[in-house]
């Protein structure tokens, strides 16, 4: 078992290293001279001369060979510095810091109706199967699937916050602003894991075990709560950990559509506003977490599944 | 005497030159319809038929290619057409859709819209799925390093989730549709390389395949041959599905104000330039939001049908129930 | 005459795939005594492990077409799902044939035994709560109870250092464990009825022999019957009293095992029996049945095994074969007995087996 996790976690690091690079590599395709955009925005929208210009690359290091300039940004990354932001030369570790919360806050609440909706819709499903319950679920979940979020977005707006007045229609801070959005971000999570869920529980139901099961004389209930959902939700938890993509690219288009701070919001204004240590940033720490969980994913999934964690074979 | 009989004669020959050409033709066509009757009664596309929703998929993809293709006919007005002193009215007899806040038709923009849709769904499917069979098959085929590298490079773009990176790279390039297109592709070859990969390792161990390279066969020539032929099947299903995620990821990008810019008639920019009008015309966004639904759903709706009949895992047996 | 333990009469059980209908078993009656070990012997094909799924109502996905199967003078196959739960928990038990899928991978050996003996227990009253372990809200005092009765189990059945493995996940056992334990969980409902579809196949043949000792020991020392299926005609002759050979889903001869083996009557036993490797001399070909087992769509009339035997003719495949009384209890469906050699005055079967 430890050495899957190590060879798994050199594995990581490999991925994180070409992350790096690639990150990294992204300032080289955008357009403009970051020398030149900096000082302008510091002599407030004047012109910078070219001896100006030059002097501020020579000190930045920016006329370094590019491995060079790449050493010098990862040392000053592993050391918590991802530079500073364009506009407003707050550090950005500071902006993601301060837009962290609300986006976290999103994702669990988005997760959370998720496995609401989707465990028990998934599991009646397949019980169902070939009924007209399964029929209608599976449906609703092909719509979720193909709807666009932000049009599930304005359309739950639409009736939640204008015709009914329920719920606020953007901002951020209380439980009501968290509502719509969440659900908004769950339904395409809730598709997903429905379907999945139920092909799961079909194979599982198909499996001799379960027989033997029945031939205990156990309810069916308790066959298909306690022997089938134990076996089925294994696949799903790993697709689940996946999910954590899909979440932070809901986040970006919902933060927008309900008008919530985040890191998505952060994100599309630096991008318009081609603030780019803030880009690079965010896509940097985005990755790496996201390379993060999907490890803890992999080892939890063997933890999960007994056959596999405990390396046992017959004796 | 001669000069009849030959014209005679040569109208004679013509008559039953064309008169043989035509039953060709006719035993051809024939030949043609009995072909197509015989397919429509093949195992797989009567299994294909035999569900609904399959056909529903299909149905409406077809629709859409339809109305991509023939939309100058089929909208009644100019897409881009501005007309202010008609903006924001609701669904007409002049407007069946409502007009949005620039007074363009919104039914003519929608029709159009399916033509920039598919438009860029194609461009983006068929340069990911060239780069990823290209990938994959070299992967699959050389093994070794070659393949251990071109696999940590998918991984690499993998720790990315999709749309983030589709925009940002978009992003730096500057908003435009092209430069979706490119973005989505960058980001969207990994799962051709995978599957084509994982196929061509399947392939490589078969017997036929081993006999060919005795026979010293060229391997592209055994790539074209022997392996491509399996690959199709789960390559044809995953692109149809992508077409799906391409669209809704395209009307993403284009609503987040990456993509399509105005004039151009995209759903998603649609969606984003009428938003702050949802309360007053509910038209501009709605619209819109439906046609990307459907257009999704219909690929959704197709794919799976693909799959169930092109690239089946598990094959139900009612013999191996312990009989 | 005290009434069978199981009696079966004229069960069909049909599967219906998209275009045709597989009638699997063909009209099958036999009666199981208590305290008898019977044997069903066929080839795979023969409807042998669909009937013994009949009889536990685990059918599906076939259905129970006609027929009726009694168990202690209640009707099976008009029972309800409740009955037929209790039946399952308390007086009939099933033991598989593969046992590397046959166990639940995610829980503990212990813990489905133990489910077994709860289940036995109370059919009636099967709480979520208290299966799932829900914690705090279930009786922990009763699962540690029980633990012991699983160690005696594991004892009885022969696994080896039981308290040990108590926490031991199916995984972690061989095969011939894997069955020992699928026996235990069998038999921590107490049942009068133990059927056991081919328990050995899957293993190896000196595990074989085990198993077939443990199941012929239990057998004495809990008076039950034990319905068990196979297809290998060794098996029989160790532990059954009697055997039922089947084909073609249906009964072909029944008989005590020394009538079977030393006089079978019909052609399709003979024929088996000539096929046993034991009876070739060295050096010469092993004799087989020439053909193929029938593929059961839609009805059959007359004998299945008509298309290969060696007596058949036009009678014996327009008409539902009769069953024939051989004498001492030894049944024979066939039309054309006269035509089939005489074991008893011929030389045909195993000579002193048993």
């Amino acid at each position: 078992m430890w050495k899957y996790i190590v060879r798994r976690i050199i594995s990581g690091l490999a991925v994180l290293l070409g992350v790096s690079v690639l990150t990294f590599s992204l300032t080289f395709f955008t357009p403009g001279d970051p020398a030149r955009t900096i000082l302008r925005k510091q002599m407030g929208g004047r012109s910078p001369s070219q001896a100006a210009i030059e002097r501020f690359r020579e000190t930045n290091g920016l006329n370094d060979p590019i491995p060079v300039q790449y050493v010098n940004w990862v040392t000053d990354v592993m050391q918590g510095d991802l530079g500073v932001s364009y506009h407003s030369e707050t550090a950005v570790t500071t902006l993601i810091q301060q837009n962290l919360m609300p986006t976290v806050e999103l994702a669990v609440a988005g997760l959370a109706v998720a496995l609401v909706v989707a465990i028990p819709t998934g599991v009646i499903s397949a019980v169902h199967k070939g009924g007209r319950l399964d029929y209608g679920s599976q449906v609703l979940a092909l719509l979720g699937l193909s709807m666009p979020n932000f049009w599930l977005g304005y359309l739950l707006m639409l009736v939640f916050a204008v015709q009914l007045g329920v719920l606020p229609t953007h901002g951020f801070g209380t439980f009501g602003h968290l509502v719509l959005p969440a659900v908004t971000l769950g339904t395409g999570m809730a598709a997903v894991i429905t379907r999945l869920l139920r092909s799961s529980m079909l194979e599982v139901l198909d499996e001799e075990y379960i027989q033997t099961a029945r031939s205990k004389g156990l309810k069916e209930r308790i066959v298909v709560y306690k022997h089938t959902l134990r076996n089925a939700l294994i696949p799903v938890i790993t697709i689940v950990g996946l999910q954590f993509g899909y979440l932070l690219n809901g986040a970006v288009i919902i933060e927008m559509v309900f008008q919530r701070p985040g890191l998505g919001s952060l994100l599309i204004d630096a991008i318009f506003a081609r603030n780019y240590p803030v880009v690079q940033g965010l896509v940097l720490i985005v990755a790496v977490v996201f390379v993060v969980t999907n490890l803890l994913v992999d080892i939890t999934y063997r933890y999960v599944d007994p056959r596999i964690s405990l390396g046992g074979g017959s004796e | 005497m001669t000069d009849e009989t030959s014209v005679g004669d040569r109208v004679k020959s013509i008559g039953d030159r064309l008169r043989s050409a035509g039953v060709q033709a006719r035993s051809k066509l024939g030949e043609t319809r009995s072909r197509l009757v015989a397919a429509y009664h093949s195992r797989p596309v009567r299994q294909f038929r035999s569900n609904t929703l399959n056909v529903i998929g299909l149905v409406i993809v077809l629709t859409l290619i339809l109305t991509a293709i023939f939309a100058p006919m089929l909208a009644p007005h100019d897409p881009e057409e501005q007309n202010l002193r008609d903006r924001l009215e609701g669904p007409s007899a002049e407007h069946p859709l409502g007009t949005d806040q620039l007074g363009q038709d919104v039914l003519s923009r929608l029709i159009f819209g399916a033509r920039v849709s598919l438009k860029i769904g194609v461009a983006v499917v068929g340069i990911s799925l060239a780069i990823g069979t290209a990938v994959g098959v070299t992967a699959g085929y050389a093994g070794g390093y070659v393949d251990e590298g071109l696999m940590r490079l998918v991984d690499v773009l993998l720790a990315f989730p999709g749309l983030l990176l589709a925009l940002v790279i978009a992003g730096i390039l500057g908003p435009s549709l092209t430069n979706i297109m490119i973005a989505l592709a960058i980001v969207g070859w990994t799962s051709y390389a995978r599957v084509v990969r994982g196929s061509v390792l399947s392939v490589k161990e078969e017997e036929y395949v081993k006999a060919s390279q005795l026979m010293g066969t060229g391997r592209l020539r055994i790539v074209g041959r022997h392996v491509l032929p399996n690959v199709m099947g789960p390559v044809v299903v995953l692109a149809t599905l992508d077409m799906a995620t391409v669209i809704l990821s395209t009307a993403g990008l284009s609503f987040l104000g990456l993509g399509a810019q105005p004039p151009t008639p995209e759903w998603g920019t649609m969606i984003s330039e009428g938003r702050d009008y949802l309360r007053s015309a509910w038209w501009v966004v709605n619209f819109p939001g439906l046609a990307i639904m459907f257009a999704v759903l219909g690929f959704n709706l197709l794919g799976d049908g693909l799959r169930d009949v092109l690239d089946p895992r598990e094959e139900e047996s009612v013999q191996n129930k312990g009989l | 005459m005290t009434e069978p333990l199981l009696s079966v009469e004229n069960l069909h059980t049909h599967f219906e795939t998209h275009d045709r209908t597989v009638h699997a078993v063909n009209g099958v009656s036999f009666d199981i005594e208590p305290g008898e070990v019977v044997g069903i012997v066929g080839e795979s094909g023969s409807g042998k492990s669909v009937t013994a799924r009949s009889i536990m109502r685990l059918e599906e996905p076939g259905k129970i077409a006609n027929g009726s199967i009694r168990y202690r003078g209640e009707e099976l196959t008009e029972a309800t799902d409740e009955t037929i739960r209790r039946l399952r928990g308390q007086d009939m038990s099933m033991v598989f044939q593969d046992p590397m899928t046959t166990l639940n991978p995610v829980f503990t050996v212990s813990e489905q035994i133990v489910e077994s003996l709860k289940v036995h227990d109370n059919p009636d009253h099967q709480p979520l709560r208290e299966y799932l372990r829900i914690p705090f809200l279930h009786d922990r005092t009763d699962w540690a109870d029980k633990r012991d009765r699983v160690v005696e189990l594991m004892s009885e059945v022969g696994i080896p250092n039981p308290e040990e493995r108590l926490d031991a996940y199916p995984h972690e056992f061989s095969g011939g464990m894997r069955q020992r334990a699928m026996l235990a969980i069998a038999l921590a409902s107490e049942p009068d009825l133990l059927i056991a579809d081919e328990p050995t196949t899957a293993l190896d043949v000196t595990i074989q022999a085990q198993i077939l000792q443990i199941l012929s020991d239990l057998r004495a020392s809990r008076d039950m019957s034990v319905m068990l299926i196979t297809h290998d005609i060794g098996v029989v002759s160790e532990v059954c009293d009697r055997v039922i050979v089947m084909y073609g889903g249906q009964v072909m001869e029944t008989g005590t095992t020394d009538q079977i083996l030393t006089q079978p009557r019909h052609p399709y036993t003979q024929a088996l029996l000539d096929c046993m490797p034991q009876q070739t001399e060295r050096k010469e070909h092993l004799a087989t049945i020439e053909g193929q087992v029938p593929d059961q769509l839609g009805d059959i009339e007359g004998c299945p095994f008509a298309s290969r035997c060696a007596y058949a003719d036009a009678a014996c495949q327009s008409a539902p074969m009769p069953v024939c009384d051989c004498g001492d209890g030894q049944e024979a469906a066939c039309c054309a007995l006269d035509r089939v050699p005489d074991p008893t005055r011929e030389a045909v079967g195993v000579e002193g087996s048993r």
